[in-house]
């Protein structure tokens, strides 16, 4: 290296070693052999260089296609992203803003810029952010450069939807009986809500995402929908529209997957399942639905046709429909762009979404004629976000991913994601980890491979809701097929609660437990090398032990033979054998020769051993019996509670303070800023709550100890 | 050592003690006579008893009697308090059945304020002593016994903790002390100080030969404190151990002062705020299984080598996640302990004074099974500067690696030492000192690895090349100068207007490692994701380091 320092110029080159590690490069280039075609597609000429205009999994996801492609690409990012992923793996990247959005993938100008220096040719906006934007896709259009999605005109007219839905209607497209115009006042509200009939559903104009939606049962509902709906609406889009149609009870979430070219050609690429939600945002997604038969989906199908025909579409988009129970369908939004969960209608068609999108966006014309889409096998789809599913089905969660392992090994798996091991989940960007996604010759296929899938996949240092999505893919209702959006509510009424261990479960629990503190006892003692003492040898062959889960003692009883140990426990015998890598993350045991795969989250000298057990971590303490015993007279402790009060660690000056009294603060949010030595430091929350007091301001000098934020 | 004025606090609770005891009518081997004094009863009882009954049976006797130290309702009490007792202590802190005890007949032997009386005698006084195994590897232990006059030492419980210490010195064994103990036993008055002064010598002795680990599980305090000050690590137990010099009661009379026990000399006070102990554990079972845990980092005595465990974390395993644990700005901080946790074996870290100085991180770990200790400046706290505690936490913990032929990893990302009246007043000359002396007079092998900063007489500091490191690491994200780009440029530049370019000049000529790395002080510029593997790989070849420093009686290090 020292070498080269008299001919290069020192900050490339360290530039150069700190972003493109080799080691990281190669993992990218790696990842991108992935193939989501599998139908022969020609050698075209479409483009030489797309600029991906997201982050994340989706930027990821693009240039996978645009490398097979042959095509360069170009990355932009937000300054705290220098290093994500999509940067390493993207031919160029260019930073476009600090870490907020608006100020960065929301950064028209900074993204122009970006196209122009780097001579994108197209480019491709993802989904959320710019993707829906038709300001965006006018300017790109104005410089000649080629939006890879539809033109301007269906952005506009599919992004209203109360636009939007006159134009269904014009096209035939069944619709939700409701009102076709804004509501401009509370009586009219409450006038038109009479018309529909109970229940109606009150929903901003410009809304999405659940913001600004409000169900009214009766007069007074309506009332207070209609104030707080404004309200959000006004807050959430800077448009307090609403509009107000019937509310459909117990619906189902069934789109279509749409693909139209330029020249007046459009099909439908079958049905994705989107019931399972929380919140109105989607949890777990499959295609195709069991619910559809072929007349309905072809009904489905051909009206979200005429839908993009009646607009012109071209490029993929989905039309969004709410099934009812009676399978009639009626329209409810067209997405004007690639949908999150596009991988399962990708896994059961064979075709590449991207790769259509790019073609078409060059004016290639479709390769397929509606009879050429198949439906080949299952695809079921889990976002894994990192959030906490004890907390309303997902709160989310931040930190750094300090262990990180995909679960790659296993056949029909599909990991898309944008993240590696040592990246931060930030407040800044959606807490999505990945898509977790498999696949199979029949459902049942496809979900026991996601349960196999859910359980190899190891993420560490945020918390993250693979309780829920394994509870919900077992579930006797979801495996049969009995769900609508109300699943996750109806199923659990009382909030999610982890995997409920049965007396077979929770034996097996505790025999694996056991053995796996028996092998780190054994190994513990193991020492190499000649000693100058030499150790005693203890040759045991049994372990009495007691394991505490759940507040509850279990004596256990432990013999070794090899790598396998005999576990007597609650009057059964259960032989467990495995490899027993106790630095390995995953344990893959048999346990009465059934294959079943845990993980080891923590493990302490004290005995306590934190095990993931079909998805649900659970937390048990192995102790000998002398030890069990003895710990009945240690005192129980009450935790002092310092999380809602945040102190100065050391002297230095307030840079920022991010909050202000009143806000709701999420654990591990920065607070404030504080800079000593020239160093920033951010303070973060403990723990999640609402801000009682601020007690320092920008620009104050604080000594350590001072108190600077209280939670309440 | 004016301090022994606690045993007034603690001779209160010996006469409670006495006087609880005094309501036992212990009746001694079963024969009760009518008549003369109390004791000549007893001296009569002597006599008659050895008639009476077998030696062997008066051996049992006692034995009972010892395993029951001070009596069931003392038990009782001490388990009231959420504390084990002695002997419960033992059994979990070493291998089933491995206990070989001492001295289990010892009595004391003082004779003033009614102690002869064969009720105020206990077998075995009021400490248990001997040695046992822990995950097979030897080890000797004392373990204090409240339930008998309160733990206090008397001569006879000195002469027992000696022993085994002696014993431990000339085998070559660490010596683990639990400690719980109300201090002096006053009725023996010198008898009981000079108790203490022979333990403290054996300490001092013992020091840099064999380890010593004191584990403060009840009262510590007056002189009784220095013991566990002169062993190479204090543990305590939260809530229900002490150590100060003297308890509140002396300390409001003497200086006014309202102060709780837990404030004084809680095991927060000292984890946090003294510095005196190296960590705290939840309850006496957490703290006796880990301590069996911390035990495998050790090794038995300064003639051995490092413990070397079976490990199956493979030695070439890469780390990518490190290539982008150094933020790019160089203003922001991230965690220390991010790296270590990811670089050493199995995530396993024992993070010594985890609460105190927390801008310097100091533990042990494993490299490949090889156990080593770990230095890190911590850029989350306080920037990771050096300070005076930080300095002093530093330097204690690399001498006592240094002593016990461990491996010595430092991690460096250090913008200087902390300048101030503070530190100035404080002394941070001399106790910066320390940590430079502990780092230029360690012989182990030294492995540094400078991740961001080193700045200045800081950089010099932290296991440089010039202080004999072995092996010396930049990442490319290093910046070895002697200050930041900012303040370099306000002194090379003054009054100049260009500042921002010469800024840029200063940046891309010293903003880097390539100063450093084209005059050999650091020995390469290693991919992050590399570093656990090129640490494995030199472990192995330093292995057979031989390094010996010039002969001294002993050297005078900056105290």
């Amino acid at each position: 290296m020292a070498a080269h320092i008299s001919t290069l110029s020192l900050p490339r080159l360290l530039v150069a070693a700190k972003n493109a590690s080799l080691h990281a490069r190669w993992q990218a280039v790696a990842h991108s052999a992935v193939r989501y075609s599998t139908v022969p597609v020609p050698q075209e000429k479409t483009f030489d260089k797309i600029l991906i205009a997201n982050r994340g999994e989706i930027a990821c996801r693009v240039m996978k296609t645009c490398r097979m492609m042959g095509i360069q690409t170009v990355a932009v990012h937000s300054d705290v992203d220098a290093s994500a992923v999509h940067v390493k793996m993207a031919d160029q990247a260019v930073c476009v803003g600090p870490a907020p959005t608006n100020q960065s993938y929301l950064n028209m100008d900074a993204i122009m810029e970006a196209v122009r220096s780097t001579g994108a040719q197209a480019v491709h906006p993802g989904y959320g952010f710019l993707s829906e934007n038709k300001e965006f896709a006018r300017r790109l259009a104005a410089e000649g450069v080629t939006f890879i999605g539809p033109d301007t005109h269906a952005i506009q007219s599919m992004g209203d939807k109360i636009e939007s839905k006159l134009i269904a209607k014009a096209a035939q497209v069944n619709t939700i009986p409701g009102f076709d115009g804004v509501v401009e006042t509370v009586e009219d509200a409450v006038r038109i809500a009479l018309d529909i009939g109970y229940p109606v559903m009150i929903k901003a104009s410009a809304g999405g995402g659940g913001k600004g939606m409000r169900i009214a049962w009766n007069e007074e509902e309506t009332r207070d929908g209609f104030r707080f709906s404004t309200q959000e609406a006004a807050s959430s889009f800077g448009d307090s529209r609403l509009l107000i149609e019937k509310f459909i009870d117990n619906p189902r979430h069934i789109e279509i997957q749409v693909l139209a070219d330029k020249h007046g050609n459009a099909l439908w690429l079958n049905e994705r399942e989107c019931s399972i939600q929380r919140r109105n945002q989607k949890v777990v997604e499959e295609a195709p639905s069991t619910f559809l038969d072929a007349d309905t989906r072809r009904a489905m199908g051909e009206q979200a046709v005429k839908l993009a025909q009646a607009v012109q579409y071209s490029s993929a988009g989905t039309v969004e429909f709410l099934v009812d129970s009676h399978k009639n369908f009626y329209f409810l939004e067209m997405n004007t762009r690639l949908q999150v969960e596009h991988p399962i209608t990708e896994l059961i068609t064979g075709l590449d979404l991207v790769q259509q999108m790019i073609r078409v966006a060059k004016g290639y014309p479709l390769l397929h004629k509606q009879e050429d889409i198949p439906i080949n096998g299952w695809a079921i789809e889990s976002r894994v976000y990192a959030e906490d599913p004890y907390k309303s089905f997902g709160l989310p969660s931040i930190g750094r991913l300090s262990q990180y392992q995909e679960p790659l090994n296993l056949s029909n798996v599909r990991v898309d994601s944008g993240i590696c091991e040592g990246s931060d989940i930030s407040i800044y960007y959606d807490p999505m980890i990945s898509k977790l996604v498999t696949y199979g010759a029949t459902r049942a296929e496809a979900l026991s491979k996601m349960e196999d899938a859910l359980d190899n996949y190891v993420i560490r240092g945020v918390t993250h809701n693979i309780p829920l999505l394994r509870e919900i893919i077992t579930h006797p209702r979801f495996i049969s097929g009995d769900i609508s959006t109300n699943f996750l509510p109806e199923v659990y009424p009382d909030g999610f609660k982890g995997h409920q261990l049965t007396a077979g479960g929770q034996r097996e629990l505790l025999a694996s437990a056991a053995a796996l503190h028996v092998c780190a006892q054994l190994r513990a003692q193991t020492f190499l090398g000649t000693l100058r003492v030499s150790a005693s040898s203890q040759e045991r062959r049994r372990w009495d032990l007691c394991v505490e889960l759940v507040g509850e003692r279990h004596p256990v009883v432990v013999s070794r033979t090899g790598q396998t140990y005999t576990v007597e426990v609650g009057g059964e015998s259960l032989v467990v054998s495995g490899e027993w890598d106790l630095a390995s993350p995953l344990l893959p045991l048999k346990i009465n020769n059934t294959p079943r795969m845990l993980q080891c989250l923590s493990r302490t000298a004290s005995g306590d051993i934190c095990l993931q057990y079909l998805g649900t971590s659970f937390k048990v303490r192995v102790l000998s019996p002398l030890a069990a015993e003895l710990s009945s007279f240690m005192p129980e402790k009450v935790p002092e509670d310092t999380s809602s009060i945040l102190r100065s660690p050391m002297p230095g000056s307030v840079v920022a303070v991010s909050v202000k009294p009143g806000d709701t603060v999420a654990e591990g949010q920065e607070i404030c800023v504080i800079e000593a030595m020239k160093m920033q430091n951010s303070m973060t929350a403990a723990k999640t709550g609402k801000v009682k007091s601020v007690h320092c301001r920008a620009g104050e000098t604080v000594g350590e100890g001072d108190l600077l934020v209280e939670l309440e | 050592m004016a301090a022994f004025t606690v045993a007034r606090s603690s001779s209160r609770l010996i006469n409670g003690l006495r006087n609880s005891f005094g309501g036992l009518a212990r009746v001694k081997h079963g024969v009760a006579a009518a008549t003369a004094s109390q004791v000549s009863l007893q001296q009569q009882c002597r006599r008659y008893a050895v008639g009476q009954l077998s030696v062997k049976e008066r051996i049992d006797k006692k034995r009972q009697e010892a395993l029951l130290g001070g009596g069931q309702p003392r038990i009782d009490a001490q388990h009231k308090k959420g504390k084990l007792t002695a002997r419960e202590r033992i059994e979990l802190l070493l291998d089933p059945e491995s206990f070989v005890e001492y001295d289990m007949f010892v009595e004391h032997r003082c004779s003033d304020f009614g102690m002869e009386q064969d009720r105020n005698k206990f077998p075995g006084d009021s400490v248990v002593t001997g040695q046992g195994r822990i995950n097979g590897r030897l080890v000797y232990v004392f373990s204090q016994d409240f339930t008998v006059f309160g733990g206090s030492l008397s001569g006879a419980h000195a002469q027992k903790i000696c022993k085994v210490m002696d014993q431990a010195m000339m085998v070559g064994a660490p010596v683990i002390g639990l400690n719980d103990s109300g201090g002096a036993r006053i009725q023996e008055g010198v008898e009981s100080l000079a108790g203490y002064a022979d333990i403290f010598l054996r300490n001092v002795l013992a020091s840099g030969v064999v380890p010593q680990i004191s584990l403060i599980m009840g009262p510590c305090a007056g002189g009784a404190v220095y013991s566990p000050a002169l062993t190479d690590f204090t543990f305590m137990v939260k809530d229900t151990s002490y150590l100060f010099i003297t308890g509140p009661d002396v300390v409001k009379s003497v200086t006014n002062e309202d102060v709780t026990q837990e404030e004084l000399g809680g095991a927060k006070t000292h984890t946090a705020v003294s510095g005196v102990a190296h960590y705290a554990f939840e309850n006496d079972v957490d703290a006796l299984l880990n301590l069996r845990d911390f035990f495998n980092f050790l090794p038995l005595s300064n003639q051995d080598a490092a413990p070397v465990m079976e490990s199956h974390d493979p030695s070439d395993r890469l780390v990518p996640a490190m290539d982008t644990i150094v933020p790019s700005e160089t203003t922001k901080a991230y965690d220390m302990l991010d790296i270590i946790h990811a670089i050493v074996d199995e995530k396993n870290f024992f993070e010594i004074m985890p609460s105190y100085a927390k801008n310097i991180v100091v533990g042990f770990a494993r490299m490949d099974g090889r156990t080593v200790g770990i230095v890190g400046n911590q850029p989350k706290v306080a920037s990771g500067c050096l300070d005076i505690n930080s300095s002093v936490k530093g330097a204690r913990f690399v001498r006592f690696c240094d002593a016990f032929n461990i491996p010595i990893i430092t991690f460096v990302d250090v913008p200087g030492f902390l300048p101030g009246t503070a530190q100035e007043y404080g002394g941070i000359i001399r106790h910066g000192a320390k940590l430079l002396y502990a780092f230029a007079e360690a012989t182990v092998p030294k492995i540094t690895i400078i991740t961001r900063k080193a700045y200045g007489g800081a950089y010099d500091v932290m296991s440089s090349k010039h202080l004999r490191g072995d092996v010396n690491y930049a990442w490319p994200s290093a910046e070895v100068a002697v200050m930041g780009a900012k303040g370099a440029v306000q002194i090379i530049f003054r009054g100049k207007d260009s500042q921002a370019e010469a800024e840029a000049e200063y940046v891309e000529k010293f903003a880097n490692p390539f100063p450093a790395a084209v005059r050999g002080f650091v020995d390469d510029i290693i991919e992050p994701s590399t570093t656990r593997k090129r640490i494995c790989r030199d472990l192995e070849v330093l292995a057979s380091k031989k390094q010996v420093n010039p002969w001294k009686k002993h050297a005078n290090m900056p105290l």
